[in-house]
């Protein structure tokens, strides 16, 4: 994967530079484990956080408690991924609608400006127009309000009020509605901005092309430049699918039971803090790391597919993983 | 390919672990409370209503020891859901039939002002701010905030030991026992902890990064517990904190009823059983019941 | 809404703990993420798999597990972080030299996960630079270190503001989770007491601390857009 920028950046090691590469990899390696010993395995011995009774519950199959336990991490599991995916689906969704309506706003805002005084139309004719207009630059100006709203506040802050304030007002139901749409008001942001500056980023001679078939403005968006929009930002929005998963665990201010959550309960019970959160973050990475090879993945597949060489019209996706934040300004944890 | 046999053995470790989690419930090995099939009551109440649906909400506390913790079964266990079970069973609803939702303590008094739960047993203080908006039947049981130091500190004597301002502490964010003690800290910016569970000051004391935990004493009893020898409290409460069963606000009818099921259950030792089943492992003196306020 | 009025005070200091854990944590992030973009595009291969090993593990692990292990975990290792206690540094930020660790815990924890995403941001800034430019560098017989400080560096440096900036925006978003792990005083704890221990109304205590955030974050985005839009045309 860095082959490339590696070979630019220096030369080919040669058999003096590898010598001293694998001398040096030897020493540091060394070094490194030692490190561990010292300061992580040997503190955490002499605490006795490798005993089996810490550890047993969570690795040992004939340990009595061990069906319990993953039991319930199977449950706390089962729900962080119903959560996710219910948000996920949700802002798709919502954030398309969303982005394809900012997209057409500012589409329109480019247009020229429709003047009540323009000679030979009659006023009748001209005042809806310039009414029509007004509405859309305050639909504009609204949407770029909620998505600042929205894109400034931490996820956490929007989960806890979000709850507080619909239960309030009268809409009571379990916290994993309220945790979905909590997520949602924040990715739904995201992905339409995400999906926007795709469409924004596509080479303008698309939309031209459009226009001079006579598609209208909605057509084009729906037809032409949405799904390029979608395959070119597949990966950022794979790692967006990360980001929401990862987001879930924030469900805990609401007391939602996902997997972080029963592990907390599963400390009450078996008082291994360190141990129960060292299984469900290796859970954790396991699963993201695979998604993430999904976005490479589809990186790779898209790219093989091009007619035109990458680069020439993508904006600065250099980084499998779905590091699209130079355009985007938009998710980065 | 690589990638397709990667997602393949994702696959499979994901639905592994979902497929775990679908495991019935262990079967309850403890007695339960004596069920009243023959309860009736007068008509339009919210005794009838319960009784008639044959099931009932109770809010409880899902992670506090001895009291209200859910355990590796799923099930919550504690002093607080055996008081629960013993109302739910005069109302004539098998213990298997209650539905047992989570009551932290900033949402208990939302609960049951939106009618999400019929009652609230989730060790929660009767004071007079709380009567303003919910009615409370009880007290059930007497507790005091009390501190939790490690084993052999004697330096930390009371509430006043804070004042010096060198001694740290630690309690739950938007608890009362967390507002009660900023009173007795020097600055509570350099003194004073807040997480979002008790565990987590456990945590902290014993690596040493604060002095004391506080809260309810009984809280403290449960994290005592799980220490095993670890920790111990300064034994001198200085707060009275009457814990009592939330209702509806106005609710008088249901109230009376409640308080009547608890005094019946002093009598016929189904409150001390209560006790010995749960807190009384730790705790073997048995309390009695404080004197019902009917308000 | 009087609500509101009478706790600005309130709000005000939760901001100025939250505007102290950030500033203090992106500069951390930013020293610590510049020397793991350095190793991962490094000649060493032994520093380019660490490099890529931490990326991958911080990355993909919930920021909520990464403070656990800097509050809980750290103090199981025997340490209270008390490297943190820079001693002019702590004049100007006082909760870096009190007894109570979880300051410099969050800190760390903050710094160790954005750290991760800063590399990858300098990563595909670095990226973005033709590779003729390096290759006339090295043509020129430049090492790998003068290269990078002399040639990619300085041209990476327009494309990669806008991506780190929204890493620090991110990152502002994070410090929320501070409040949970015992930092007492930082924004969104000080919103959790006044909703949950003094009982007052949500819709005036969000606000308020929405107002909080935003100030922070909307300002920084604002001046990014700005930024951006400026390089598409001259691009």
């Amino acid at each position: 994967m860095t082959a490339r920028e590696a070979s630019v950046l220096y030369d080919v090691p040669g058999p003096r530079a590898r010598r001293i590469t694998v001398v040096s990899s030897v020493v540091a390696g060394a070094l490194l484990l030692w490190a561990l010993y010292a300061w992580v395995y040997r503190p955490l011995d002499a605490r006795g956080q490798f005993a089996y009774d810490l550890w047993g519950p969570l690795v040992d199959p004939s340990n009595a408690a061990f069906p319990l336990v993953w039991q319930r991490l199977g449950l706390g599991f089962r729900h962080t991924l119903v959560a996710a995916a219910l948000a996920i689906l949700a802002s798709l969704v919502l954030g398309t609608a969303l982005g394809v309506l900012r997209f057409r706003l500012a589409d329109l805002a480019r247009g020229p400006r429709p003047r009540l005084r323009t000679p030979g139309v009659p006023v009748a004719r001209r005042v809806p127009v310039v009414l029509w207009y007004g509405t859309e630059r305050g639909i504009g100006a609204v949407s770029r309000v909620f998505v600042e709203f929205f894109r400034g506040l931490p996820v956490l802050i929007t989960i806890f009020f979000t709850a507080g304030i619909l239960s309030e007002y009268g809409v009571r139901t379990q916290p994993l509605y309220y945790l979905v749409v909590g997520l949602t008001l924040y990715n739904m942001v995201v992905i339409g901005e995400i999906l926007r500056s795709g469409m924004a980023n596509l080479p303008r001679g698309q939309q031209e092309a459009a226009e001079a078939l006579g598609l209208s403005g909605l057509q084009t968006v729906l037809t032409i430049l949405l799904p390029q929009s979608y395959r070119v930002m597949l990966p950022a929005l794979i790692s967006q699918v990360v980001v929401v998963l990862k987001d879930t665990s924030l469900g805990f201010i609401i007391s939602y039971e996902e997997v972080l959550r029963v592990g907390g309960q599963l400390i009450q019970n078996l008082g291994n803090p360190i141990q129960v959160y060292a299984v469900i973050a290796v859970i954790y990475i396991g699963v993201n790391y695979v998604i993430s090879r999904l976005a490479v993945y589809a990186q790779r597949r898209i790219a093989r597919g091009r007619k035109t060489p990458p680069g020439a019209a993508v904006p600065l996706v250099t980084e499998p993983g779905g590091d699209v934040e130079a355009g985007v300004r938009g998710e980065a944890a | 390919m690589k990638m397709h046999r990667l997602m393949a053995v994702a696959a499979a470790a994901v639905l592994a672990l979902g497929v775990a989690g679908c495991g019935g419930g262990s079967s309850d090995t403890s007695a339960n409370p004596a069920v009243d099939t023959s309860a009736s009551f007068a008509a339009g109440t919210t005794m009838a209503k319960l009784n008639k649906a044959q099931s009932i909400r109770i809010g409880t506390k899902f992670d506090q020891p001895l009291f209200g913790l859910k355990g590796l079964d799923g099930k919550p266990a504690g002093f607080d859901v055996e008081i629960a079970e013993v109302i739910a069973g005069k109302l004539g609803i098998p213990a298997s039939k209650i539905q047992w939702v989570e009551t932290p303590s900033k949402v208990r008094e939302d609960y049951l002002a939106q009618d999400r739960v019929d009652l609230v047993v989730a060790t929660y203080t009767i004071n007079g701010e709380r009567k303003k908006k919910v009615d409370f039947a009880g007290p059930y049981y007497m507790a005091g905030q009390d501190i939790m130091v490690k084993k052999g500190d004697s330096s930390i004597t009371g509430p006043e030991s804070f004042r010096s301002g060198d001694k740290k502490v630690c309690s739950v964010t938007g608890s009362t026992p967390a507002g009660k003690i900023r009173e007795y800290l020097k600055d509570p910016a350099s003194q004073l902890v807040l997480f979002d569970v008790y565990s987590k000051c456990a945590d902290a004391l014993r690596t040493g990064q604060v002095d004391a935990v506080t809260t309810d004493n009984v809280i403290l009893l449960g994290l005592v517990d799980q220490s095993k020898g670890a920790f111990q409290l300064v034994g001198k409460p200085f707060t009275q904190e009457p814990y009592g069963i939330g209702l509806r606000k106005g609710d008088t009818a249901f109230r009376s009823f409640v308080d009547d099921t608890l005094e019946a259950a002093q009598k016929d030792g189904s409150y001390a059983r209560a006790w010995k089943d749960t807190a009384g492992k730790v705790d073997a003196q048995t309390p009695t019941l404080p004197t019902i306020d009917r308000y | 809404m009087q609500v509101l009025v009478d706790n600005v005070d309130v709000f005000a200091r939760g901001l100025y703990v939250t505007l102290q854990l950030c500033l203090l944590s992106a500069l951390g992030a930013l020293v610590l993420g510049t020397v793991l973009a350095a190793m991962r595009i490094s000649p060493v291969p032994p520093l380019r798999w660490l490099g890529t090993a931490y990326v991958t593990v911080v990355r993909n692990t919930p920021l909520t597990i990464v403070f656990f292990v800097a509050a809980f975990g750290l103090p199981q290792l025997g340490s209270n972080a008390d490297f943190l206690r820079i001693p002019g540094l702590d004049r100007l930020f006082v909760r870096l030299g009190t007894d109570l660790p979880f300051f410099r815990f969050a800190i760390l924890a903050l710094t160790v996960y954005t750290a991760a995403f800063v590399c990858e941001a300098l990563r595909a800034g670095v990226n973005a630079v033709q590779p003729g430019q390096a290759e006339a560098g090295r043509s020129l017989g430049l090492t790998f270190l003068q290269n990078l400080r002399l040639v990619v560096l300085p041209q990476a440096g327009q494309a990669t503001v806008v991506p780190l900036g929204s890493v620090v925006i991110a990152m502002i978003k994070n410090s929320a989770l501070a409040g949970i792990f015992g930092v007492t005083g930082d924004l969104m704890q000080v919103s959790d007491d006044l909703v949950s221990a003094r009982g007052l109304p949500l819709v005036p205590v969000f606000v308020g601390i929405a107002a909080g955030y935003l100030l922070l974050t909307v300002p920084l985005g604002l001046w990014l857009d700005r930024i951006e839009r400026r390089r598409v045309v001259a691009r």
